[in-house]
């Protein structure tokens, strides 16, 4: 990778995003289950997740997030988020209602808990989904270096062939 | 209506559609890919704000309804006039699909860099007429 | 039962792509995804055995019910288009293209499945669906992945054409939005059935012109209509060639689908046809599409080049049958979205096994292949005989039902056209079929090594060479279906 930038050696960024971090993250915990009550909901609170974890990366560089979040993880995390919110549709399907019908979820009182549990683990799976997508969007610009092109490109093309433009 | 009545009663949309020809210029007339991406960022923000605009009722708030255990789903007894939610829902699915858009156009920008080593559109055009 | 499990046509898929994301082992995917499809299909044959003869199923979503929630309804128009959504993908998917496309490793080829199913799943939401804003999330969750979809072509020009795709389909996109959101302001409803029934259109709203307008040029775009075609020609001649057939065989099916029920179903055709006088535009636009792209196909050097042209002259044919706003015409422009797909998606199948087995699909490479794979040679030349329209073929089906409503509404000038540009096809079939068979290989190229293709790519193509000469003699569950869908479109139901 890169040599370390000035950004990294600069203590006053070091120390504010150090103490930033975890209250981005609790904000976007709050925001998410707050959700349920007022203004939030998974697509918010997934990308404020997402951010606190970037803001992490452009501070410490992106090789120190991807210890605590291996890409991998983040390529999982979205596809079980949406499978969350998808499995909520099929199991009130099997429960006999129509395809994401909460009220099913809670057949014995009159459908008033199904909604809020309905809508609770939606908004999870929303959230993962997004958090883990926004995620994985950054590390898909970030981690890519010049040699990457070798391995993905067909070295039957003349591909490269127009020389260093930039 | 004539024009000057126009221009004062209907100003948001005016600046609708002068925002999205902007965006629309930009992607017409810019080589350069990230540009075009931009002006397509742009164009669908001027969607996104008419939905929003359209969502507007005059003197209304936050459609959040205020919890009250005397009257459980009710007003509190006043009435209160909200904006229309379902816009402001409808967009947040548009912002997602603008975001999802933004990022596979930059990816494809970035593999159109790496190969063809520029993200000008005309020299690409050159390129492939000299390389075939 | 059917109309219990209506949903899981959208939902299949689109829960299976993460599935694929999740499991990661590339033949688990490719197997999963062909059973899924496999469903699908299933799901839609039942569909429509359901609603013909005036059936409808509605399905509410989440237990709301209409007009406040989403909607899911299928009548026979729509059941027709899933049904020839499934077929395709089906036929698509067990065709074995022997390491996915080109510039997709072996360990991230669970991510091509993934949004090839997601594709789909878009595709079956834009034609299932109800609801005017769902049918835009469904369109860009189907235009998204087939901008990815088109970027895995192994040139680099594949990626530049996906870019140009993803400009033109976003101004669409956002167009079709603003369509929408017009509709909405006009009537305060997104469930279509409500808007159609509150809408009062007339040429003095201009809002609801402007509504009118940006849907009509929106979709447009996503159809590749005559002026707005720029995009498809490179998409498809460089996308890989199982996604050429794929979207070549349903995309653009599904965005004519869309625009039949916005100017049949919302607007209704007394407001279009007789006051807006649409066709006035609608006519040309198509009449130039299949001589201009006609001629473009004849001077293309690149076989799926030509066929990207062709396409486009053939879906002249299909807004020319919108144009003539009758039964027969309308018909005859539905029963061309089938019988096109099946001829399209067969040739783009053959495409796919001359570029695997000669390695290029330029014309003076195809020089004598016609004696080193017969097989193959002859699907080809049994889609483009369809193409021409010869009788005997599904070509000849759509353009006999076309060339009659054009009669019936008393153009005769267009008729005389339709069978001028069928010409057309003459020429650039007959051009490919003369290098195929008699022209003798180059001396820099020699076919020798060249073999007929291997048979999980053979299958495909040849099933749908088959259809192609089947739905020709028999036309009862094509036309008498297309029959009854325009029926209803005419008369604003859906």
């Amino acid at each position: 990778m890169k040599p370390p930038s000035r950004v990294r050696e600069m203590p006053i960024l070091r120390v504010i995003a150090r103490a930033l971090v975890p209250v981005i993250l609790l904000f976007g915990l709050y925001v998410q289950f707050h959700g349920d009550f007022g203004p939030g909901g998974g697509f918010q609170a997934g990308v404020i997740f997402a951010a606190g974890f970037i803001i992490f990366a452009l501070v410490f560089g992106a090789e120190a997030l991807r210890q605590v979040v291996p890409v991998v993880l983040t390529e999982r995390l979205m596809a079980a988020g949406v499978l969350l919110y998808g499995a909520v549709g099929v199991v009130a399907m099997f429960l006999g209602g129509e395809f994401l019908n909460y009220s099913a979820l809670d057949p014995l009182t009159t459908g008033h808990h199904g909604q809020h549990l309905g809508i609770i683990v939606i908004e999870l799976g929303v959230g993962i989904a997004v958090a883990a997508t926004i995620m994985r969007v950054y590390y898909a610009f970030v981690g890519r270096r010049p040699d990457e092109d070798g391995t993905d490109a067909d070295p039957a093309l003349d591909t490269g062939a127009g020389g260093e433009v930039s | 209506m004539n024009l000057p009545q126009a221009l004062s009663d209907l100003w948001a949309y005016w600046l609708l559609i002068a925002l999205m020809m902007v965006g629309l210029y930009i992607v017409i007339a810019r080589d350069n890919l990230i540009k075009k991406v931009m002006g397509l960022n742009i164009f669908q923000a001027a969607a996104i704000l008419f939905y929003v605009t359209m969502a507007k009722v005059a003197g209304g708030t936050a459609p959040i309804v205020p919890h009250d255990p005397a009257h459980p789903g009710g007003h509190g007894g006043h009435e209160v006039v909200y904006s229309n939610p379902l816009p402001h829902v409808l967009m947040l699915t548009a912002i997602v699909v603008g975001v999802a858009t933004t990022a596979l156009a930059l990816a494809l920008a970035v593999r159109i860099h790496g190969d063809y080593g520029t993200s000008e559109e005309d020299e690409a055009v050159a390129y492939d007429a000299e390389h075939g | 039962m059917i109309e219990k499990i209506l949903v899981l046509e959208v939902v299949l898929p689109l829960l299976a792509a993460p599935v694929c994301v999740l499991v990661r082992h590339p033949r688990f995917c490719r197997l999963f995804s062909l059973g899924v499809v496999a469903a699908c299909f299933a799901i839609a044959v039942a569909l429509l055995v359901e609603v013909r003869g005036g059936g409808v199923i509605s399905y509410q979503l989440g237990g709301w019910p209409p007009p406040l929630g989403i909607e899911y309804r299928v009548s026979t128009v729509n059941a027709y288009l899933l049904a020839l959504v499934t077929s395709m993908a089906l036929v698509v998917f067990s065709f074995d293209s022997r390491g996915g496309p080109p510039r997709v490793p072996e360990q991230r080829r669970h991510l091509y499945y993934a949004v090839f199913l997601l594709c789909i799943s878009g595709l079956l939401g834009i034609t299932i669906t109800g609801d005017a804003f769902n049918i835009f999330v469904f369109l860009e969750i189907s235009s998204l992945s087939s901008y990815i979809l088109v970027s895995l072509g192994g040139h680099r020009r594949a990626v530049m054409s996906a870019f140009y795709y993803l400009v033109m389909g976003t101004i669409g996109g956002v167009f079709f939005m603003l369509g929408v959101g017009l509709l909405y302001q006009a009537t305060g409803t997104l469930n279509l059935r409500d808007i159609a029934a509150r809408l009062e259109p007339s040429l003095d709203d201009r809002g609801t012109v402007l509504a009118l307008a940006l849907l009509v040029v929106g979709i447009s775009i996503k159809l590749a209509v005559f002026p707005l075609h720029h995009w498809l020609p490179n998409a498809y001649s460089f996308a890989p060639p199982k996604v050429s057939a794929f979207l070549a065989a349903t995309a653009t099916k599904v965005s004519f689908y869309l625009l039949a029920m916005v100017l049949f179903t919302i607007f209704g055709a007394p407001f279009v046809f007789e006051e807006l006088r649409l066709q006035a535009v609608l006519l040309p636009l198509s009449i130039l599409a299949m001589f201009l792209a006609s001629s473009a196909a004849i001077f293309q050097t690149d076989l799926r080049r030509l066929l990207a042209y062709s396409s486009v002259a053939q879906i002249g044919y299909m807004t020319l049958g919108l144009s003539t706003a009758n039964a027969t015409g309308l018909a005859g422009g539905l029963v061309h979205l089938f019988n096109h797909a099946v001829m399209k998606g067969g040739l783009f199948l053959v495409v796919a096994c001359l570029l695997y087995r000669v390695g290029s699909v330029h014309i003076d490479a195809l020089a004598g292949i016609g004696r080193r794979m017969p097989l193959t040679s002859a699907a080809l030349v049994i889609g483009g005989l369809s193409l021409i329209g010869v009788p005997g073929t599904v070509g000849f089906v759509s353009k006999w039902y076309l060339v009659s409503g054009v009669l019936e509404r008393g153009w005769t000038a267009a008729a005389v056209l339709i069978l001028l540009s069928s010409l057309l096809a003459l020429v650039y079939v007959g051009k490919v079929v003369e290098v195929l068979y008699f022209r003798k290989p180059a001396e820099t190229q020699p076919v020798d090594h060249v073999r007929e293709a291997p048979l999980g790519m053979l299958a495909p193509a040849w099933v749908l060479a088959v259809a192609a000469v089947f739905f020709g003699l028999t036309t009862d569950w094509t036309y008498g279906v297309a029959r009854e869908a325009a029926e209803l479109l005419l008369a604003g139901g859906i």
